[in-house]
């Protein structure tokens, strides 16, 4: 059925072909399944051309010189996006104290993290790196793509909009109970809050605190432009975040549970006028999808994880379902933390979603996809597969919605950064080179031995 | 009366000096290979010295009369050598430090010795801080010139071992205050003293859950904000000077006294990704910086070259633990690392980046020549390793206009050795310092060990 669609068109003149190699080759991704996720599925083709989908339909014009992939069986989706985890950082909460937005996971990626090519290896190609949840009031979330073997640097996905994470709930108040704290606190100086009620006050008062400091500011503008000689106020790293969420320039991701919690905060972020962007687990969100929806919180949860403490038992499987189908932007996150586990799988996270409360498969693969990416303000750029967006693209063996389809081939930004027929082909290799140094040592050690005898 | 009063003193110096004057003000080692690292080997050499400094240097030296001649056949003549990260000098701090970070984590422990000018009593926790405000563990107002004595006993192992000169550092703290280049011997602290200011030392210690900042990212923050408040301070007192009544008077703040004074800072970088880390982080602060450390700098030697950064290598290389179990096997970065740390000198030579190396974590300073024995095995010039012992480490700190290498008018630190310096049988002979002999200890001394003190004032 699946013909050959492709116009191939000669390459005339050898200069040409010179002229093009320093810009990428382009790529011809045949004869696929496609999941576009906002444009439907169909079998077809794709070209990509320096790092971004250039066509994508049931015909395309491949450009000359272009790599051809025959995916004649295969599927595609877009990369998966994972909204929410803890991977490749150095360090996840800075839990000394109740409002950490001075600090940054920018600083802490560790780009050298196995869990970055896991995640690869699993279709997902951008995540949403948050600060843990030991504080009412965490640090500065960075948003990366799955580039391995780039640095730090090259990691970051650069167009996110900013953002900064919050937690309600029992985490950031048992960071604070002490000895007994699973979080290691200082039995002989508790952290403030013991309860909801201080986490809640935690937060008014953040924000108090950052409105007064902006003021500060303005009343410096003011009185330096009258003429006076007046001091700038001291730039404060902790406050300057709070204000930029005051003024609508950083997205707020904030961790929750409970209804009620997600209504304090809901009333919270509307008396200082600005807007959460996600409530992150939320498991009880489809308690109060009215509430969320009038707000414009968009909510990023689980599909069946929970339980795993009191505030986690009122979950249902349905909650993601619901959410959607009363028109909150939802997504599906891992949450993973020391490695990479439900990130690896994300596209059977989403097929629950049909299992219970019965989406469509492109309303299941969105919330892998398309939403995450409008949930982080990059869907200009990623999470569906359609001309003008950034070619992540992910090829699998069989419909992605499926528990048997394996993971193919990734593609980042045009490139291909997985491969698993070359990854289980190199696999013996590094064991060969395992194998040599350890030889090596043994000899070096042998070498030194006799000396070590040596009467002295 | 001060004025009445200095000029007797200084009479009263001069006598005491002339007093304690009796090695002979000139000497002169002739026949020498002298390795004058910023020139040429010199294979038959004369080195005259007069009053403490090199007086001229050459092969056709005529040797004055009344001058001590040293006979230097078969004798190699090498700038004294430096440990350009050490605790010589401060007794209190022998215990061996950690090396700076974990293989993949940027966090370190704290050195469990308490800082010597706020001696940390272990009945009273320190209070618990709560944010940058609370300064935590910071010591800015601390000097290494203040607290170096010539009683150390290690000074004298490490002067059998060719050692002149080390830059010694407080160490305790996120900020452990300021690091001096010293002599490794006189009469007192204030002699050893050849500039008592030439970088910060910083840790990114953190505190856990019970102290901010509890996390690499919490202490990078909290630089970064002590930093801002550091440039606000002078900006208010200068405010302030100007227009004391426009102007709220600053509150005075010893923390960002001593930052203000801050040279150069010094920031752990052990692993690939901690150097790049670091080489970010380090440049925000429109200082210049050095990474100590840079174990795994063979593999960013590019970006040490791009900006401009020297490294204090750490020259302890990894291997396999004594006692670690031999059913476990390293996974391949471990044994990679193993494999090629020791050639990180020759990668950073042949890219052009400066490196001096560092007595941290050895137990002798003999160890320093040994381990760099080991990159000379592996490809790295010996020219290159005399080079950051002596000329490359005087460079780094800005000292290079009196020490580093055998030049006239440079003070007069040499290291004499009986056959090369990285040939393990080789005997040290004498070491000047300050122009004055000394001669090696006949035996060698046990290694220096922590004198047993139970640590106090860890974080925690």
């Amino acid at each position: 059925m699946i013909a050959l669609r492709i116009l191939l068109i000669a390459a005339a003149a050898c200069g040409l072909a010179l002229a093009q190699q320093t810009a990428p080759q382009p790529i011809v991704l045949q004869n696929a399944t496609i999941h576009t996720v906002t444009k439907g599925t169909f079998s077809g083709s794709i070209v990509i051309r320096n790092g971004m989908i250039a066509e994508v339909g049931d015909k395309v014009l491949a450009p000359m010189g272009a790599k051809i992939i025959d995916l004649s069986g295969k599927h595609i989706t877009p990369g998966l996006i994972d909204c929410h985890t803890h991977i490749a950082l150095v360090s996840t909460n800075e839990g000394s104290v109740s409002v950490s937005s001075m600090v940054a996971m920018r600083d802490v990626i560790d780009p050298e993290d196995p869990a970055i090519f896991r995640d690869l290896a699993g279709g997902t190609t951008t995540a949403n790196l948050l600060h843990g949840s030991a504080n009412a009031i965490g640090g500065l979330n960075v948003v990366i793509k799955m580039r391995w073997g780039s640095d730090a640097d090259g990691l970051v996905m650069k167009e996110a909009k900013p953002g900064i994470k919050f937690a309600l709930g029992e985490n950031p108040k048992r960071a604070g109970q002490g000895a007994q704290s699973p979080f290691g606190g200082n039995a002989q100086t508790p952290r403030y809050p013991g309860t909801r009620m201080g986490v809640e006050d935690v937060i008014r008062e953040a924000f108090l605190e950052a409105r007064q400091y902006q003021a500060s500011w303005k009343d410096y503008e003011t009185r330096r432009a009258r003429g006076e000689n007046v001091l700038a106020p001291r730039r404060n790293m902790k406050l300057d975040p709070l204000v930029e969420v005051l003024e609508g320039k950083r997205l707020v991701h904030a961790h929750c549970y409970r209804a009620d919690e997600i209504l304090m905060l809901l009333r919270v972020a509307e008396e200082f006028g600005f807007k959460i962007a996600t409530l992150q687990h939320a498991l009880e969100g489809y308690k109060v999808a009215k509430e969320i929806k009038a707000h414009g919180a968009g909510v990023s949860t689980f599909s069946d994880w929970w339980s795993y403490k009191i505030e986690a038992y009122d979950a249902i499987p349905y909650n993601a379902a619901l959410l959607t189908k009363k028109g909150v932007l939802t997504s599906l996150n891992s949450d993973d933390a020391g490695g990479a586990d439900v990130s690896t799988r994300l596209n059977t996270e989403a097929a629950k979603t049909i299992k219970y409360g019965g989406l469509s498969a492109d309303e299941a693969l969105a919330l892998v996809t398309i939403n995450p990416a409008r949930q982080l303000g990059i869907d200009q750029y990623v999470g569906s597969i359609e001309a003008g967006k950034q070619a992540d693209i992910v090829v699998y063996d069989k419909d992605p919605l499926s528990i048997y389809s394996k993971v193919e081939k990734v593609f980042i930004d045009g490139r291909q950064y997985f491969d698993r027929d070359e990854d289980l082909l190199a696999r013996p290799r590094r064991e060969a080179d395992k194998k040599g140094l350890l030889e090596k040592e043994k000899a070096a050690e042998k070498a030194d031995a006799p000396q070590k005898r040596r009467p002295s | 009366m001060v004025h009445r009063l200095f000029p007797l003193t200084l009479l009263l110096l001069a006598a005491a000096a002339l007093l304690t004057a009796d090695p002979p003000s000139r000497v002169a080692i002739r026949d020498a290979r002298v390795y004058t690292v910023s020139g040429p080997v010199l294979e038959k050499a004369t080195v005259l010295i007069k009053d403490g400094l090199i007086e001229a240097v050459g092969e056709n030296v005529p040797i004055p009369v009344g001058v001590t001649v040293i006979d230097g056949t078969g004798l190699n003549v090498y700038p004294g050598l430096i440990d350009a990260l050490s605790t010589w000098g401060i007794a209190e701090l022998a215990a061996p430090v950690p090396p700076a970070g974990g293989a993949r984590g940027g966090a370190q422990p704290a050195p469990a010795i308490p800082a010597p000018a706020t001696p940390a009593t272990p009945q009273q926790p320190q209070p618990r801080a709560r944010g940058p405000e609370d300064r935590p563990n910071t010591f800015t107002w601390v000097k290494a010139a203040d607290l170096v004595k010539p009683s150390d006993r290690r000074i004298e192992t490490a002067r059998s071992a060719g050692f002149t000169t080390a830059v010694t550092f407080p160490r305790q703290g996120i900020l452990a205050g300021h690091g001096a280049v010293i002599n490794l011997a006189g009469e007192n602290g204030g002699d050893m003293v050849v500039d008592p200011a030439v970088g910060l030392y910083t840790t990114l210690t953190t505190g856990g859950f019970a102290n901010f900042p509890g996390s690499l990212m919490g202490a990078m923050a909290y630089l970064r904000q002590i930093w801002i408040d550091a440039a606000y301070y002078r900006a208010a007192k200068e405010a302030y000077a100007k227009d004391p009544v426009a102007i709220v008077r600053p509150s005075y703040d010893r923390a960002l006294e001593g930052l203000l004074e801050t040279h150069r800072l010094l920031i752990p970088a052990f692993s690939r990704v901690q150097i790049e880390r670091m080489l970010r982080f380090g440049a925000e602060f429109k200082t210049p910086f050095v990474l100590y450390g840079g174990q795994e700098a063979f593999r960013t030697a590019d970006q040490l070259k791009k900006a401009g950064v020297p490294v204090i290598l750490n020259v302890k290389w990894p291997a396999k633990e004594r006692e670690s179990d031999p059913e476990e096997i390293p996974s391949l970065r471990t044994l990679q690392l193993r494999d090629k740390a020791p050639t990180t000198p020759a990668v950073l030579a042949a890219a052009g980046v400066p490196f001096a190396i560092s007595s941290e974590g050895l137990d002798t300073p003999k160890d320093m020549l040994k381990a760099l024995k080991k990159s000379i095995d592996v490809g790295l010039k010996p020219a290159d390793a005399i080079r950051a012992l002596t000329l490359s480490a005087a460079e780094i700190y800005g000292v290079a206009s009196r020490l580093g290498s055998i030049d006239k008018g440079k003070i007069a630190n040499l290291t004499v050795v009986k056959g090369d310096l990285f040939d393990e049988k080789s005997k040290v002979e004498m070491v000047f310092i300050d122009g004055k002999k000394y001669l090696p200890a006949p035996e060698a001394p046990a290694p220096p060990r922590p004198t047993g003190a139970t640590p106090a004032g860890e974080a925690q």
